[in-house]
């Protein structure tokens, strides 16, 4: 590991909305932080939880769903359906003991490339005070039945 | 006689409740007496450990193992048994994915021991004594299992042949697997799923279903089922959507929601994943165009109806999920296990 750490996001970025507005922010030479790993998706409501959930198992310290927003589905309301899951999802990650912060979504057009870019600046900026996720390494442990945080040594009883 | 197979069952971290489930074949149970040797089966009969690690390799034809791994002792059993045996069975949910005791993973082993031994209200331990892994007696040391701090399934130590799920499986899904295995049939692919359907428990269920959008969800007390009709409609939680069949639907029959003990259908990683999906889905708000700030209040206030979501979602399956266990801070305060 750098001694810097490099939040990474990983953002599924619907086809019709922001997908665009990605490009948008690139053609339009926005600057904005590098940290989002995107993936094109057809409809945020493509984004099963299952996605999010291996994310931040296999290394990400966060997920970004950007999609139309509401009223604006090429799918009439594919993006409602992707934001209930995502408040009940938000829900479940409490108590798994992940902060609201690690997921959050966007709703961001095809012309709002600047939306987007604000969109990660600030999630980069909030991972950054966060830390890094690290969840098979400090959840998972060695073998999963061993200690839960790093640093703090199994307790000795048994 | 020499060449009954050698039959073996065994529990780890469990209720009991998997060895009733196969007691309770009926005489069907006569059959298995009829057509195995009994070689280790603490419930039922008396072996000792020394007599399994007394047999070669291999020695067991067929061995069904239910409860989790939750302690090194149910580790070391599911290590021996898996090298005595030639079919390993996970039998039932325990097993299979860590049910009931895997919701332990929510929170820490300190923190379930500061519940168990110092401020449950029926607790008199005014020493604060916790069991300790090694202990100093007039005649010597005395050595008790460890208790981890994660559950796992029984997959996640040995390398498992099948998975009969349920909690506990059914007594006729369990009889046809006994069957099939007596007289010799074909098994599947190690690795498969056996004694289950493979639709999702709605297809088996008679209630009436519509169209769903529900307002609020009701927790079982606070709301008497209409019969007949599809339990979640109702805004009663049934995980029938995302549950494999195989029970018959018994419990949503009978005015409970499913809860899903028979597992995730196939291609599903992780169970309580599809449970958020399919509660998410008929979550009513409304007709769309309405201002952005009151759907999420809309969405919220209906969220806010369903305690507990990871225990609603992952009640069988915390072990097997992506996530597997909550994060818990060292210093023990073991929250993590609360909304
Ligand atoms: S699967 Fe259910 S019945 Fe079987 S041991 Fe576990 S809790 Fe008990
Ligand atoms: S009651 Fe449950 S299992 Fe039956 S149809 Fe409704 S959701 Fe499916
Ligand atoms: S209805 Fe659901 S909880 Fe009940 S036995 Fe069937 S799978 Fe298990």
């Amino acid at each position: 590991m750098s001694d810097t750490y490099e939040p990474v996001i990983v953002g599924f970025l619907c086809n019709w909305c922001s997908y665009r507005a990605a490009d948008l922010a690139g053609t339009s030479r926005l600057h904005y932080a590098p940290n989002m790993r995107p993936i094109r998706v057809m409809c945020s409501a493509r984004v099963d939880p299952q996605f999010v959930l291996k994310a931040l198992r296999e290394g990400a310290d966060g997920v970004l769903i950007a999609g139309c927003h509401p009223g604006e589905c090429h799918y009439v309301e594919g993006n409602i359906k992707a934001l209930r899951r995502y408040k009940l999802l938000q829900r479940l990650l409490a108590q798994f003991g992940i902060e609201p912060e690690r997921v959050q979504i966007v709703w961001a057009s095809a012309s709002e490339g600047n939306v987007l870019a604000e969109a990660v600046d600030r999630m980069v900026e909030q991972l950054r005070a966060l830390g890094p996720l690290r969840w098979q390494e400090t959840v998972l442990g060695g073998d999963g039945h061993g200690p839960v945080e790093a640093g703090e040594p199994a307790a000795e009883e048994v | 006689m020499a060449d009954k197979g050698k039959f073996a069952m065994y529990w780890a971290a469990s209720c009991g409740g998997c060895e009733i489930a196969v007691l309770n074949i009926g005489e069907k149970i006569l059959d298995v007496d009829a057509n195995f040797d009994i070689v280790f089966w603490p419930c039922a009969a008396d072996f000792k450990y020394k007599d399994v690690e007394g047999y070669p390799d291999g020695y067991i034809d067929l061995c069904l193992f239910n409860g989790a791994i939750r302690t090194s002792e149910n580790e070391e059993m599911a290590h021996l048994l898996r090298q005595k045996s030639k079919i390993l069975v996970a039998f039932g949910s325990c097993a299979y994915e860590g049910c009931i005791p895997a919701l332990a993973n929510l929170t820490s082993k300190e923190a379930i021991f500061r519940t168990a031994y110092l401020e449950s209200p029926s607790t008199e331990n005014p020493d604060g004594v916790l069991p300790q892994p090694v202990t100093q007696v007039p005649e010597g040391e005395l050595h008790i299992p460890e208790f981890y701090e994660t559950v796992k399934s029984l997959d996640q130590v040995v390398s498992v042949d099948y998975y009969i799920p349920g909690c506990p499986p059914e007594p006729h899904q369990i009889i046809a697997v006994l069957d099939a295995i007596i007289q010799g049939a074909e098994l599947p692919p190690p690795g498969s799923i056996i004694g289950a359907g493979t639709v999702a428990v709605c297809e088996e269920c008679p209630l009436e279903k519509h169209e769903k959008a529900i307002k609020r969800i009701y927790r079982p007390y606070e709301k008497r089922p209409e019969p007949g009709i599809c339990l979640l409609e109702q805004g009663i939680i049934c995980l029938g959507p995302a549950t494999r069949s195989g029970c018959g639907a018994r419990c949503p029959q009978v005015g409970m929601g499913c809860r899903g003990c028979y597992g995730p259908l196939d291609g599903v990683e992780d169970q309580g994943a599809k449970f958020l999906s399919a509660i998410a889905s008929v979550i009513d708000v409304g007709e769309p165009g309405g201002e952005e700030a009151d759907l999420d209040r809309e969405i919220e206030a209906v969220m806010e109806s369903l305690a507990d979501p990871a225990g609603t979602f992952y009640r069988f399956s915390m072990a097997h999920s992506l996530l597997r266990r909550a994060r818990v801070n060292g210093s023990g305060d073991g929250e993590g296990g609360t909304a």
